[in-house]
């Protein structure tokens, strides 16, 4: 049978946030976990260092924030895929929560 | 053990803390939170759970039930009428009217400890699994966060739900601005949301 094309709103909402979106939610999570300003998260690049690299972000901080991150991505994430590389980067947790958006 | 704010005044409020990690980042915004209630006339409890704190009692023998028997005894003690209970606090409300503000459940705050407890561990080299913890802490009881939950308090926890009860108003953060404090991942403090909540409380009870 064939399915009727998507209108524009739907297929936006069955593609979730853009990559820009996640960024920029990505970036608010870090802001409010870290106490940061948003000038100061703006300055996150790939290269950014996290876990490991920032000393307020321990086991306790990781775990708020990847709960927070799900919640505003409205995605789940698995105990299982939770490690120490996914978070060492700015750039491996965007990469991270953005292949968690696709597969949601 | 209790932070006491009392004025002798008619209008006295309890407030239920936050549980475990969030009841550190949150308490010096509780304290915050007193000195505002204070300015508007309120005077305020904020007891230390069992086996929390000042405490002299074992944190292994808690459970959600005893430490909502603890809250009930304190606002009996200290003749409180309302309370504010924060975040997973929200789990020993108990039949008292009053508020809570940011309301989760005892199975969420219990999901973010055993979080931590597996980046923690996976950092360690452990590689522990969320199973065979939970299997663990289900049997024998578990540290988490440095926390020593008992078998029973474990249970209790991961079988908590949030059901907004009728006796009470949910406060979200949004009605605060800014970003909840049990986020940071230092202890933080604002004076703004610490002011704003008083205000609310204090304007809602008036009516």
């Amino acid at each position: 049978m064939d399915q009727a094309p998507l209108s524009p709103d739907k297929m936006t909402a069955a593609l979730g946030p853009s990559r820009a979106e996640i960024d920029a939610i990505l970036r608010g999570v870090l802001r409010d976990v870290l106490g940061l300003a948003d000038t100061q998260v703006a300055d996150f690049d790939t290269d950014s260092g996290l876990f490991g690299h920032l000393p307020e972000l321990d086991s306790m901080a990781v775990a708020g924030l990847l709960t927070e991150t799900e919640d505003r991505l409205g995605i789940i994430i698995d105990d299982d895929d939770v490690d120490g590389e996914m978070l060492e980067t700015y750039g491996a947790f965007l990469a991270f929560a953005e292949a968690k958006v696709i597969g949601a | 053990m209790a932070l006491v704010c009392d004025g002798g005044r008619d209008r006295r409020l309890l407030i239920i803390p936050a549980l475990f990690d969030e009841a550190n980042r949150m308490r010096r915004f509780c304290v915050q939170l007193m000195r505002e209630l204070d300015r508007h006339g309120i005077d305020s409890i904020l007891p230390d759970l069992p086996g929390t704190h000042d405490s002299l009692e074992p944190l292994t023998r808690q459970t959600l039930a005893t430490w909502t028997d603890a809250v009930a005894s304190t606002a009996a003690q200290f003749s409180t009428e309302r309370v504010v209970a924060i975040r997973a606090g929200a789990a020993l409300l108990g039949a008292h009217r009053g508020w809570t503000y940011a309301p989760i459940s005892g199975a969420t705050a219990l999901r973010q400890l055993l979080r931590a407890r597996l980046v923690a561990s996976r950092e360690a080299g452990l590689g522990e699994a969320m199973e065979a913890l939970t299997d663990e802490a289900h049997r024998s009881g578990i540290v988490l966060a440095g926390y020593e939950l008992g078998p029973l308090m474990f249970a209790a926890l991961a079988t908590h739900e949030w059901v907004p009860p009728d006796n009470v108003r949910t406060i979200h953060q949004h009605e605060l601005g800014g970003a909840g404090l049990w986020l940071r991942a230092e202890p933080g403090e604002d004076e703004e949301q610490a002011s704003a909540l008083a205000l609310l409380i204090a304007r809602e009870w008036a009516e």
